[in-house]
């Protein structure tokens, strides 16, 4: 009785639907046969290539050879090439590999059912199963074709690249060749003395940074909030328009507007120093003053994202735990120690770590404002007020060490993925999403 | 006493809150005075000026070698159609992750943000790479892919949505024999309006704010968004053109700005419900 589930396994095992076709299915068994017949025309001619592409990142490079009289450029391989198609050939081999797997799955199943005496659905009826088993993965497919290309493919890449020597000046194709170089990358990154100071250097910025934003614009916001929601302030609507303001600002506008506004030379900022007699400071152009500048600024982009937050959980604060203090004849200050503080310190915590996490990569504040300068002569391609996420960006972009920049952004994801993971950890919503129903 | 101290404390209340005030407003102001401002130098002696003038405002669209109005048509261009498609991936598949439990499910929810703690930079080069491959580069439909699909890594707020809608609604219409397609846009969507407006209106405001996929994609001058632009202007003129920019800076923030009060009622949802989440 076990006869028909094991031949339909192995005639799909050999031929893809031909399972499906001995069941009687023969319209989906022709179909899932062209898919395969598709994939081996795509995959025979390119795979073993790809494979010895992404083994070695190409053997030969570009020389010039003599022919007769003249000298000819010949063209060697591209190992940036070689290793982005080795890629994408492995994807489609993987894709092709998973439909294999589940059409002998699906001829087993139906082998079964027909061994138990039951009834095969016929074609439409196995559209129409897709249609209503399958819907979610059919919604799902287009958005999640647009995330490989555009998100997983250039992460994988990548983290890739992070394995090998692709830096200028000596290995950047076409001219020269790109080898793997297993975790070399790392290593100098903390042990080579040129590169180890500018790591630590930017990171212990970042850290600094990331703490000192996140902490001035969350309880600059909070003092905002609760001045605004106290008792006997009036045209309470008015000041959250007005001071709402700068987060309703495009910031790549009044980033750069700050920067004017900062300059030390005709900048309006000093202009009042010095009407009142005081040397103007060298806000941008030097290393301290442009690590304040870069808090300040961001304190006036900052405030008004916490001080929003903070208004929508004052406002979820049951008033009766306000009565009920009052009952007890609390001043003021012990309802705010008492009541309002650990409540709103309760609910945005999650924000809290978020933003934090968000100020590690806060890339627009550092780089609109200050590039990361004033260059700082020790540095590798990196000034003081630079972030690690500003100098991922300009080894990439200004000096084509894409190896270092690779090696950096997988370090700034482990440190944001712990984070994170941290929080959602503590954050119970997370697992008991289905709740809300 | 007590009225007295508290007169006193309203009053430095007050104090303060013009002071920020103040400050959240000034450069605001000052940015539309200097654009109307005569001259081109970023010093000036006078907060209000002297004399008003509107040529800043003619010379954006009139300079040859400052193709503002290019420009500005560029991202409107780019932001509408990223507005659309971003908008129709983000809801296809976070509704399909909300509404129905299949395999392979939770493993796409922590794919997906698992890939959002990547920095985005990180992967400029492979994008560039591989809209060399593509024959993309320097063109809006690149951009636009590239802004949609990184949009739906974001859609957690729109999944967040639809888990609040009662699943009871479309089991109801399931049962009198309405198809997965016919709920989805018949019930579904309507009630998501004001979630579609959230995500379309962000989507659309996204484009005018990015220069930094924009100027690895865009290469020629004729392609560029105004944030290219405008940075451009910035960091190679710094202070001689800063008339010029400021005018530019007015007329992109303007219509921004006032999207943002239009859309600050979500936006204040978005980020309390992420708050309650504790």
């Amino acid at each position: 009785m076990k006869q028909h589930r094991t031949t339909a396994a192995i005639l799909s095992v050999l031929v893809q639907g031909l399972g499906q076709f001995y069941n009687g299915q023969r319209l989906k068994g022709i179909l899932l046969a062209a898919i395969e017949a598709l994939g081996l025309v795509y995959l025979i001619p390119r795979f073993s290539h790809a494979m010895w592409g992404l083994a070695t990142l190409g053997e030969t490079t570009q020389k010039f050879v003599k022919v007769k009289n003249s000298v000819v450029l010949q063209k060697g391989d591209h190992s940036i090439f070689l290793l982005l198609d080795g890629m994408i050939v492995l994807l489609v081999f993987l894709l092709f590999a998973l439909i294999y797997v589940l059409t002998i799955r699906d001829a087993y199943q139906t082998g079964k059912l027909r061994d138990e005496g039951k009834r095969v659905a016929g074609f439409s009826k196995s559209v129409s199963n897709l249609k209503d088993n399958y819907f979610p993965h059919l919604m799902l497919s287009l958005p999640a074709v647009g995330v490989l290309f555009f998100t997983i493919m250039p992460i994988l890449f990548t983290i890739l690249l992070a394995f090998t020597n692709y830096s200028a000046p000596d290995h950047i194709p076409p001219a020269k060749l790109v080898d793997w170089v297993g975790f070399r990358t790392f290593t100098d990154l903390v042990q080579l003395k040129s590169w180890s100071r500018t790591f630590f250097g930017v990171l212990s910025w970042t850290i600094i940074w990331a703490v000192t934003a996140t902490i001035t614009t969350y309880f600059g916001g909070m003092l905002v909030a609760l001045l605004i929601e106290q008792k006997g302030i009036r045209f309470k609507k008015m000041w959250r328009t007005i001071l709402i303001l700068p987060y309703a600002i495009p910031q790549v506008i009044s980033l750069l507007i700050m920067r004017n506004l900062f300059n030390g030379q005709f900048g309006p900022i000093n202009q009042y120093f010095k009407a009142f007699g005081l040397d103007g400071l060298p806000w941008l152009t030097d290393p301290f003053w442009a690590k304040v500048t870069v808090i300040i600024v961001n304190m006036w982009v900052g405030i008004p994202v916490s001080m929003v937050l903070i208004l929508g959980v004052l406002t979820s604060i049951p008033r009766d735990l306000y009565e009920a203090a009052e009952v007890d004849g609390a001043t003021s200050f012990q309802k705010f120690r008492i009541i309002t503080l650990p409540f709103i310190l309760f609910t945005t915590v999650p924000v809290l770590i978020m933003q934090f996490a968000g100020n590690i990569n806060n890339f627009n504040v550092i780089f609109l404002l200050t590039n990361g300068n004033p260059m700082k002569g020790e540095y590798q391609y990196a000034g003081a007020t630079d972030l690690l996420v500003t100098w991922l960006y300009k080894l990439t972009l200004d000096n084509s060490k894409f190896n270092m920049a690779a090696a950096i952004g997988i370090i700034i994801f482990l440190i944001i993925a712990s984070f994170s993971i941290w929080n959602f950890r503590r954050s119970r919503s997370f697992k008991e999403e289905d709740m809300i129903q | 006493m007590k009225k007295k101290k508290n007169v006193l404390w309203l009053t430095i209340s007050y104090l303060i809150l013009i002071a920020i005030a103040v400050v959240a407003i000034y450069p605001v102001l000052w940015i539309v005075l200097s654009s109307l401002r005569p001259g081109t130098a970023l010093y000036s002696q006078h907060f209000i000026p002297k004399r008003f003038t509107i040529i800043h405002y003619k010379e954006l669209f009139t300079t040859k070698s400052f193709m503002y109005g290019t420009w500005y048509l560029n991202t409107l261009k780019i932001a509408t159609l990223t507005m659309i498609l971003s908008t129709f991936l983000e809801t296809l598949g976070m509704y399909s992750l909300s509404r129905f439990r299949f395999k392979g499910r939770q493993t796409a929810l922590t794919l997906m943000l698992v890939l959002g703690m990547f920095p985005s930079f990180m992967s400029l080069t492979a994008i560039y790479i591989i809209l060399m491959q593509l024959n993309l580069l320097d063109t809006h439909t690149a951009i636009i892919l590239v802004y949609s699909c990184g949009a739906v890594l974001g859609g957690f707020i729109v999944k967040g949505f639809f888990d609040t809608i009662p699943r009871s609604l479309d089991e109801a219409a399931r049962i009198d024999g309405a198809s997965h397609m016919k709920v989805f846009t018949r019930i579904i969507l309507p009630l998501s309006r004001p979630m579609l407006t959230y995500v379309a209106l962000t989507s659309f405001v996204g484009p005018w704010m990015d220069f930094i996929f924009a100027r690895l994609v865009l290469r020629t001058k004729e392609k560029w968004t105004v944030a290219v632009g405008m940075w451009d202007l910035v960091s190679r003129y710094q202070d001689s053109n800063f008339t010029l920019f400021a005018a530019g800076a007015v007329l992109i923030a303007i219509p921004i700005t006032l999207l943002f009060f239009f859309l600050q009622k979500f936006l204040v949802q978005g980020l309390t419900s992420g708050a309650n989440k504790g």
